[in-house]
């Protein structure tokens, strides 16, 4: 019943042994991403990017700011002269957070007048703008605690009132965040497996030797190999918005124009790793294990689940090599912020960079190998 | 060695009245320090089935790659077609056809769509396709699968698509790296015969084979060994190496009983240089008037005799026995 196990057993070790790249994959990879991953999977928001429009300037907005800052919550990364720069700020997706401390602060508390502070958060995120609503209105409630604690006459109200305005998303409905997130995850993956599946078939199936003793030039070789799966993109990229739109309600608010513009510039780059991942490997398996490698930072990396801000640096920075992410934060601004060209081009930029290495790379790195 | 290299080198030569279609000069390939192909230079006229024989991994494919324009020799310099194969590469992959052991088209492709994306690849004219697709169908017999899916073929006509993706531009040389390698007896015959057909219509044919059958059947042979070129010229020529039949030593052919154990005896004999075994039989080289002795201590060991005659070598003696002799 048992005939021939140890036998296998000895066979499949030496089969590991041998293949000292699987032997990589199996045993060091995975130290190595739950490291990473670990630090990024944090759902205790902190540090949410956070602009202030403080037209008082006294002594008491800014005790008021530091109260925010002190918490931890809150990471003042801009100030604000106007309201005009604030919203922008926000539809660019720079700040979650914005602080606006009207001009007669101070002198109101001063005169133990009941004063409002407004509170904008961006309701992409869901879990990201609950803790921002959560926090504001506790550091409110302190504030005017400590005041009260000080007068004697008992006001009806309390003093500060924290006024918080969910803009974006105002029913902070998780599908609207992360359906658009999802889109771009998937389309990365898929369109970069393919791609890469297709070039590494013809060096599998020694089409490629037959390819190279012909007249066939380097670039229409690769050019050739890529504009159909162009094709491909673009229909994927077509049908999973349309299930988004249709199937999950998630409103487009911008313009389906730019997206697919922004979106144009995503498949280039994305089709660019296919091809870089196809002259690593041999063969579709190991093509898939390549890939691997880069689908768990798109999904744990690009802020697609977790929020890049509560991440350690070193692990931020991890994220921000992730073409995923910045195609997100394009997906996020278009369909949920209603952001412009102006708000988004620097992501768009990013990306057309990053594509242009890429294919630079991989160009370099296919010549070399069908040559 | 070289002695009679550049002696049969100028038997060659005189005897064609042909262009050379290649020409090899020194031709060296290193990858690091390991030298696959050493100093090898050589001439394929108009015409030649030029047969490329050799061991695994003595630096057959290297060569040929070489030849096609798609590995950089380390030195020498080597032309095809008139054409440098460094500074003319491209011109060089225009004008051969070029067909390799394992099957290398789209299996997912019927046998139609494999030629013409050859033809387009060519870049044969939209107009002049149609026509060339039908000349080459007819050249390999294949019109009955052309919407066959190549991948659904055996291997006799896989090895038939590969040769019409080959010749759909016309090519005036083909070089085919092992054509015949697995594919069955009668296929491979059908095969050579279409290799005759074309290269009395004026193709030239440079094939590397392992069977000494294919390798009588070409015009030329080189061998090489070791990364060197130790044998070249035609199959008589070779059979003629001073080197094969060394002076003063006379080859017979022995049937016998229990050819392993006679093997063994053979070779303890000090008049015996060298004993080859093949299916039924074994050749010896022997030196001359030792074969009375031959007899007397053949039968006195006890084995059977059944016949001993004097042969010419075969080209599978010519090989084994340059081997061997390059070894020592």
């Amino acid at each position: 019943m048992f005939q021939g196990f140890f036998a296998i057993v000895y066979k499949e070790t030496r089969h590991i042994v041998r293949d000292p790249r699987s032997l990589f994959l199996m045993l060091v990879i995975p130290s190595i991403e739950l490291t990473i991953f670990g630090f990024a999977v944090n759902l205790d928001i902190k540090n949410i990017q956070t602009g202030i429009l403080n037209q008082d300037k006294k002594i008491e907005s800014r005790n008021l700011v530091d109260q925010f800052v002190n918490s931890g919550y809150f990471d003042i990364i801009k100030i604000f002269n106007n309201e005009e720069e604030m919203a922008t700020a926000m539809r660019r997706g720079d700040i979650r957070v914005g602080i606006h401390i009207p001009p007669y602060y101070t002198d109101r508390i001063l005169k133990n007048e009941h004063v409002s502070v407004q509170i904008l958060i961006d309701g992409s995120d869901s879990t990201v703008a609950m803790q921002a609503l959560n926090v504001s209105n506790a550091i409110g409630l302190r504030a005017s605690i400590k005041i009260l604690s000080k007068t004697k006459s008992l006001p009806s109200q309390f003093p500060i009132d924290m006024r918080p305005r969910v803009l974006f998303n105002p029913d902070m409905r998780t599908a609207n965040f992360m359906i658009p997130g999802l889109c771009g995850v998937i389309l990365q993956v898929v369109i970069m497996l393919l791609t890469s599946f297709a070039i590494v078939r013809e060096k599998e199936q020694k089409t490629l030797e037959q390819l190279v003793v012909t007249p066939v030039s380097r670039f229409g070789l690769m050019l050739g190999k890529l504009v159909p799966f162009l094709g491909v993109g673009i229909c994927e990229t077509a049908s999973v918005l349309f299930l988004m739109r249709f199937l999950f309600q998630v409103p487009i608010a911008g313009s389906v124009l730019l997206l697919a513009f922004f979106a144009g510039i995503f498949l280039f780059t994305t089709l660019g790793m296919g091809l870089l991942v196809s002259t690593f490997a041999q063969n579709q398996i190991q093509a898939l294990q390549i890939s691997f490698l880069i689908l768990l930072p798109s999904f744990l990396l690009s802020g697609f689940m977790f929020p890049q801000e509560t991440m350690p640096r070193v692990i931020y920075w991890f994220g921000q090599i992730v073409p995923a992410t910045y195609f997100i934060r394009i997906l996020r601004g278009i369909i949920l912020r209603n952001a412009g060209f102006w708000d988004l081009w620097h992501n768009g930029a990013i990306l057309g960079v990053m594509g242009i290495v890429i294919i630079y790379i991989a160009s370099f790195r296919f010549h070399k190998t069908i040559g | 060695m070289s002695r009679f290299m550049s002696q049969l080198e100028g038997n060659y030569i005189s005897q064609q009245v042909y262009t050379p279609v290649i020409q090899v000069n020194e031709l060296t390939r290193k990858f690091g320090s390991y030298i696959a192909v050493d100093r090898v230079s050589l001439t394929v006229r108009e015409r030649d089935i030029f047969g490329f024989l050799g061991p695994n991994g003595s630096g057959k494919t290297t060569l040929i790659r070489m030849l096609c324009g798609i590995l950089r020799p380390t030195s020498g310099e080597a032309k095809v077609m008139g054409y440098n194969v460094v500074q003319e590469s491209e011109e060089v992959k225009r004008s051969i056809g070029y067909m390799s052991q394992q099957f290398s088209l789209y299996s997912d492709l019927t046998v139609l769509e494999n030629i013409n994306f050859y033809a387009r690849i060519y870049g044969i004219p939209r107009r002049q396709r149609k026509e060339r697709i039908d000349e080459v169908v007819n050249i390999v017999e294949m019109k009955p699968y052309l919407n066959q899916l190549s991948g659904a073929l055996s291997g006799g006509w896989k090895q038939r698509l590969a040769l019409a993706c080959a010749l759909v531009h016309k090519p005036k040389l083909l070089f085919l790296d092992e054509p015949t390698a697995g594919i069955d007896p009668v296929a491979r015959r059908d095969l050579w015969n279409l290799l005759f057909d074309l290269s009395a219509r004026g193709t030239t044919f440079f094939v590397t084979t392992h069977y000494m059958d294919e390798a009588e059947r070409c015009s030329h042979l080189g061998y090489i060994y070791f990364s060197k070129l130790i044998a070249y010229g035609s199959p008589e020529e070779l059979k003629k190496m001073a080197d094969v039949t060394p002076q003063g030593y006379v080859r017979y052919e022995i049937r016998i009983d229990r050819l392993t154990e006679a093997m063994r005896e053979l070779l303890r004999m000090s008049f015996v240089r060298d004993a080859t075994m093949f299916s039924d039989v074994i050749h010896i080289l022997i030196e001359q008037g030792r074969e009375e002795e031959l007899q007397h201590t053949i039968q006195k060991k006890g084995f059977y005799l059944q016949s001993l005659r004097a042969v010419p070598p075969t080209l599978e003696d010519v090989f084994v026995t340059l081997t061997r002799s390059f070894k020592r």
